[in-house]
């Protein structure tokens, strides 16, 4: 089993780290960059694969050469055997469909020089864009089957079929079985989670979790980088030149005004806490009462 | 259930079912060893000499991370294992401080005598090291998973077993909270003084208080240099300290202090019984002796309270299963109750040791035999054998205690010893260094019947009349329950209690409320407390039970009557110290 992890780098949109100027527009160069959140979830479903059923797994994203630091990420949460970096300025400033070209050359130009791939992970929307369009145009451009918001997987390499648990709708309500043929796009959903209820997968787990942290110490060494020319893209259909969308600009959402006066008191000022308590006596000899007619 | 919580159950059920394994293909290894304290990493590493394949689960999110020792572990001479036999580089890498001293501290009030026991502590022992057990049990459980990974197995933490695996009645395996059932050709149950598989085999019970010590300890942060100036000691030199006496009115039991590396170990050992009978609180009992004025001079003005414990700690002499087995099922340790107390000297690891190393080697000579239950015959016959068995049931005092427990002899000893003739006989110099040479004997101390005659009375008098009285204060303020519990780490099973109270009426379950180390009489924030209800215009005092604070002792599950199971895998208190 050949699985392929896509994962992207995102501003850390965490309190603390993220960085917005005056104009409520995110400061990218002051801003960290951290894998995207949702990610997390593919690369534990591909995680859950290898481990059942063994094979490789690698790590690819698309973006500046600091992403490699979001790939060695994966690389230690999740124990990828390998990191493929498409990294170039032609790619720069890509929209969604562009991404998904890019992205899909960078699989087909796996498939050739390492080895077919069974399946293809990616997680659900990153933080940054809110699209959720990539994933789905990567598995069109591949012209392959993908199945979304995977909760539960399961594979039957023997029948070279995929088994998933989905959520229809993104609504714990509804949950339907699909079956796929290999290979498959798998887009995982916030929801999945991997299971490992045999010892023997538990084994295997800690076994791979112990391999990884030499690898994932030297990540330069099982990094490869490949620029447009060894994607064999045409920079016309790639990056800026390549997006049918741009976005023109941005309106920070205006905060409602609130509706009502707020006094503050500090909880040390005795006179103002009393007016406080003043304030709410009404309300809580109308308890009072209530309980009184028990 | 609400309707709304129906669709998430069903979305867990559906999970489930998808990745469950069928009977047909479920897992088998040669063996499963359940727990991974010294008795199970014992075993485990026979095994795996054996070229066994063996799967090691353990419960705790680390080994050691659920384990709590006075602590001290002996290598004797006399047996036919011990820990540094099986893990080279023990002593060096897991253990604390060699026990280099050893003394009894008499109390009388503020009057002390104390006697050198090193005598006592020196017999059969090749060495005695004070040992704190997280990061000895997780050291062992490293180089358990190095070994056994060799032979098709390894360790597995986060992982609970919570029961017996049969078929057609006959033990085949175990099951487990995390993982789906798991055949095995042999399984050695160490898990512990409150194992539940010795437990569902029928094997050991929970019913009797007056088979069961209860341990509370403090870990005191101490600098290494000021541990030797203290205790006037080599940095590789270590001291024991045992208390005995009034210091606890009349609870049965008494104190112990073990130097480690960079703190030092003090805590108590009650009855049971005895507990349950004066109605003590085990962390007031601790407290005593904490602020006694004999242990000011080594705790000095600073205390720095690392962690409180605490555990059951089997009496052997009453409980050790003498035929430890049931079909493939054999137990090793704390779950067989083979906890020596002989006299004041405790030993319970070095046993379990031993006992795991020779249930590995019993199933390694007897595999391939069709019987099942020849693993654990053959292991009986080794305990048996190794003269491990006489050490855990001595036969005299089997002998002895027929006649010193019971009540009526033990009220005409007290009532000699309380008079002043009793009193001078004990007090006179030639007495002294004949109680000094009786304390020393193993053959004496491990005739000493279990009654208030040789916890309290004897050394209170001796204390009286030989002591010498000290003048001074202790300044140590222990920190209040709720400050202990507070700093404890918990990763708490939110809406799965692990222990129900079955019967919440006082008579059955008021006495946890005392008994239980984090819960005390008037004390809201600990598992158990008493409340008056009135039901129908009468007023009854009930209990009630938040498992949130448990340190899963295993108290209750003796004195209180409940339905009492571990944590799930990872959950529940996480011991650093231990």
């Amino acid at each position: 089993m050949r699985s392929i992890v896509l994962t992207k780098g995102v501003p850390d949109f965490s309190d603390g780290a993220v960085s917005f100027n005056e104009e409520g527009h995110l400061e990218r160069g002051k801003t960290p960059t951290v894998m995207n959140p949702n990610d997390a979830f593919a690369l534990e479903a591909a995680l859950q694969t290898r481990v059942r059923h063994g094979g490789h797994v690698s790590g690819m994203s698309m973006g500046p050469p600091g992403y490699a630091a979001v790939l060695e990420e994966a690389m230690e949460a999740v124990y990828t055997d390998d990191s493929y970096l498409l990294s170039d300025r032609e790619l720069a400033a890509s929209d969604t469909w562009a991404t998904a070209i890019t992205l899909s050359a960078g699989i087909e130009t796996y498939q050739e020089e390492i080895g077919n791939v069974d399946l293809l992970f990616a997680g659900f929307k990153t933080a940054d864009g809110e699209t959720g369009q990539t994933g789905p145009q990567t598995a069109w451009a591949l012209d392959w089957p993908i199945v979304t918001h995977v909760i539960a997987l399961d594979i039957d390499p023997d029948e070279r079929l995929l088994r998933a648990k989905r959520l229809v709708e993104g609504d714990v309500d509804e949950i339907e079985t699909v079956e796929a043929p290999l290979p498959c796009m798998v887009v995982t959903d916030p929801e999945f989670e991997p299971t490992y209820r045999k010892a023997s997968h538990r084994l295997t787990h800690k076994r791979l979790r112990e391999e990884t942290q030499n690898r994932a110490a030297a990540h330069d060494r099982h990094l490869t980088t490949w620029d447009h020319e060894d994607l064999n893209l045409d920079p016309d259909y790639i990056g800026l030149d390549g997006s049918p969308t741009i976005v023109s600009s941005v309106d920070p959402i205006p905060k409602a005004p609130s509706e009502r006066e707020a006094t503050m008191v500090d909880p040390a000022d005795s006179d103002g806490m009393n007016e406080v308590l003043g304030e709410l006596a009404p309300y809580a000899s109308g308890a009072n009462t209530a309980e009184g007619g028990d | 259930m609400t309707a709304s919580q129906m669709p998430v159950l069903t979305l867990q059920l559906e999970v489930t079912l998808m990745t469950d394994a069928s009977e047909t293909d479920r897992e088998h290894y040669e063996a499963v060893v359940v727990g991974c304290g010294p008795g199970g990493a014992a075993a485990a590493s026979r095994l795996a000499d054996h070229g066994i394949e063996t799967l090691v689960l353990e419960r705790g999110m680390d080994a050691g991370s659920k384990n709590v020792s006075g602590g001290l572990i002996y290598a004797e001479e006399s047996a036919p294992y011990t820990v540094d036999d099986l893990f080279e580089g023990f002593r060096e890498e897991a253990s604390e401080r060699p026990v280099t001293d050893y003394y009894i501290h008499n109390v009388a009030g503020n009057k002390v005598k104390s006697y050198d026991l090193t005598a006592l502590h020196q017999d059969d022992t090749d060495w005695c090291d004070a040992v704190l057990r997280r990061p000895m049990d997780s050291w062992l459980a490293e180089r358990v998973h190095e070994k056994t990974s060799e032979t098709g197995g390894g360790v597995l933490t986060n992982v609970r077993v919570n029961g017996l695996l049969r078929e057609r009645g006959r033990i085949v395996g175990v099951t487990c909270d995390e993982l789906d059932p798991i055949e095995a050709d042999i399984v050695i149950a160490a898990d512990g003084v409150n194992s539940e598989l010795a437990r569902e085999a029928g094997l050991m019970d929970w019913e009797d208080p007056n088979e069961w010590f209860q341990g509370v300890k403090a870990v005191v942060e101490m600098e290494p240099d000021v541990i030797d100036d203290r205790f006037d000691i080599d940095e590789d030199e270590g001291v024991a300290h045992l208390f005995s006496g009034d210091l606890f009115e009349d609870v049965r039991g008494g104190g112990f202090l073990y130097t480690n590396e960079d703190s030092l170990s003090i805590g108590t050992v009650f009855h049971l019984d005895s507990l349950v009978e004066e109605q003590a609180e085990p962390h007031e009992l601790l407290d005593a002796l904490l602020t006694h004025p004999l242990l000011a001079r080594w705790l000095g003005d600073e205390y720095d309270e690392r962690e409180y414990s605490a555990k059951l700690v089997p009496d052997s002499k009453k409980v050790a299963h003498r035929e430890p087995y049931q079909d493939r099922l054999v137990l090793v340790g704390d779950a067989a109750g083979q906890m020596q107390a002989q006299g004041p000297i405790i030993k319970g690891m070095n046993h379990a040791v031993t006992a795991g190393a020779l249930a590995a080697d019993a199933f390694a000579v007897t595999r391939g035999n069709a019987d099942p239950a020849a693993a654990g015959r053959r292991y009986t016959q080794m305990l048996e054998n190794s003269g491990t068995m006489d050490k855990l049931r001595p036969r005299r005092y089997d002998l002895a205690r027929t006649v010193g427990e019971r009540d009526r002899v033990t009220d005409a000893v007290e009532r000699v010893l309380d008079s002043r003739v009793g009193s001078l006989a004990i007090g006179n110099p030639i007495a002294d260094r004949v109680l000094q040479r009786a304390y020393n004997s193993p053959f004496l101390v491990s005739m000493l019947p279990d009654t208030r005659t040789g916890y309290v009375t004897l050394p209170s008098i001796i204390g009286e009349e030989h002591g010498r009285t000290l003048h001074w204060e202790s300044s140590v303020e222990p920190p209040t329950l709720d400050e202990r519990i507070g700093d404890l780490t918990y990763d708490t099973d939110v809406g799965n209690p692990h222990i129900e109270v079955r019967d919440t009426s006082y008579e059955a379950s008021g006495a946890a409320v005392y008994a239980c180390p984090v819960s005390a009489e008037d004390f809201g924030g600990g598992c158990y407390r008493s409340e008056e209800v009135k039901r129908n215009g009468t007023a009854a005092t009930v209990v009630s039970l938040d498992t949130q604070p448990c340190i899963e002792c295993g108290t209750c599950a003796v004195v209180a009557d409940t339905e009492w199971e571990h944590p799930r895998g990872g959950k529940g208190v996480e011991f650093r110290e231990g």
